[in-house]
């Protein structure tokens, strides 16, 4: 009998990288879960983010909600190459959270993610997401938003597959 | 199904947990406004519900805990693009999702915590991280819902604010030992 909650695959930074790339992802679960803990090897800081199914086109957008330990706010992009899941990093500062990716296998609906998260200069985070495709989830690529940016050594990324009845 | 794996459960927080079990999945069906989740066993510590969600009409879903819907109240922290806010009131709208006027293919998306929910020694409160963005619009919210009822939760349903919810809505009720 197939597992409800499992993980699929993870990936410790054993030197600086620039992205991690989830690939090859099946069809077997009802939901998607990725979880971080990064942070980055330089600056400036960045917001953690997310392209899916190589897919670099201007499909990505995105909605947050933060606050920095004396006033909350809220952020948005729209038509991006790539998607925020999490506030910005820094070499000194470890940021955490968990992306939700629900019915990421269905071939009718755009795809969408809520994520929470928080990086410790920063504050928390909440993040809706959306993926204007209606294709499958197969692949993840995690980077830091702009460019030259790295995560750093120890950063983890693990992806768990959730299945339904 | 017993899965005896360390998880992360919870929709924010890190959780050491063990066992993470399905208990139903309801979809929409296009012609109801209304899923319910009936017979839940209370043999589980905490439930969690993941979903998608798209009503053809009004967006946002209501929850009714054991068929009343009587007193309850939600506060939330909410951010729509370009600020932030905060306020409650005496409703039981703690389901965010996307309604007829959003574009199409555009689902709202969420996960429900319901903490010691067979817990007849205390009211019950839910948990809601959910949102939806439509690419220029849309929001990011946390729902803390409040039902005065000591009672065990043994049935659920999850009702549209208007209209029924589509065939690609999907609710998956999860127990938590």
């Amino acid at each position: 009998m197939a597992k409800t909650y499992e993980p699929i695959a993870t990936t410790t930074l054993g030197s600086v990288a620039s992205s991690v790339t989830f690939s090859s992802i099946t069809g077997t679960y009802t939901d998607l879960l990725l979880v971080i803990a990064v942070k980055q090897s330089g600056t400036p800081q960045r917001w953690t983010s997310i392209r899916l199914n190589s897919d670099s086109g201007t499909n990505y957008s995105y909605t947050s909600l933060e606050g920095n330990g004396s006033t909350a706010g809220s952020y948005r992009e729209s038509n991006q190459t790539r998607g925020a899941i999490n506030f910005k990093t820094s070499p000194t500062d470890w940021g955490q959270n968990t992306v939700h990716f629900q019915n990421y296998s269905n071939t009718t609906t755009f795809k969408s993610w809520i994520s929470r998260g928080d990086a410790a200069a920063q504050g928390p985070v909440a993040i809706a997401g959306l993926y204007r495709s209606t294709s499958a989830i197969t692949s993840m690529l995690i980077t830091l938003e702009g460019s030259g940016q790295n995560f750093d050594t120890g950063s983890t990324f693990t992806l768990y597959g959730i299945k339904a009845a | 199904m017993l899965n005896n794996i360390a998880a992360l459960l919870d929709s924010g927080a890190v959780a050491a947990v063990g066992d993470y079990e399905s208990i139903a999945t309801a979809n929409g069906t296009g012609s109801s406004g209304v899923i319910t989740f009936s017979s839940i066993p209370s043999t589980y510590k905490h439930i969690q519900i993941r979903y998608i969600a798209r009503s053809t009409s009004g967006a946002d879903g209501f929850i009714t805990l054991n068929g009343s819907t009587s007193a309850s109240r939600r506060h939330w922290v909410s951010g729509d693009g370009s600020s932030a806010g905060a306020a409650s009131d005496a409703l039981g709208y703690v389901v965010p999702t996307a309604g007829s006027s959003d574009a199409a293919n555009i689902m709202g998306v969420g996960v429900i915590d319901i903490l010691d929910y067979a817990d007849t020694n205390k009211n019950k409160v839910t948990r809601t991280l959910g949102g939806i963005d439509r690419n220029g619009s849309g929001y990011v919210i946390l729902f803390s819902g409040l039902w005065i009822t000591t009672s065990a939760i043994s049935s659920l349903s999850i009702t549209a604010a208007s209209g029924s919810w589509n065939t690609a809505t999907t609710f998956a009720l999860y127990g938590v030992k």
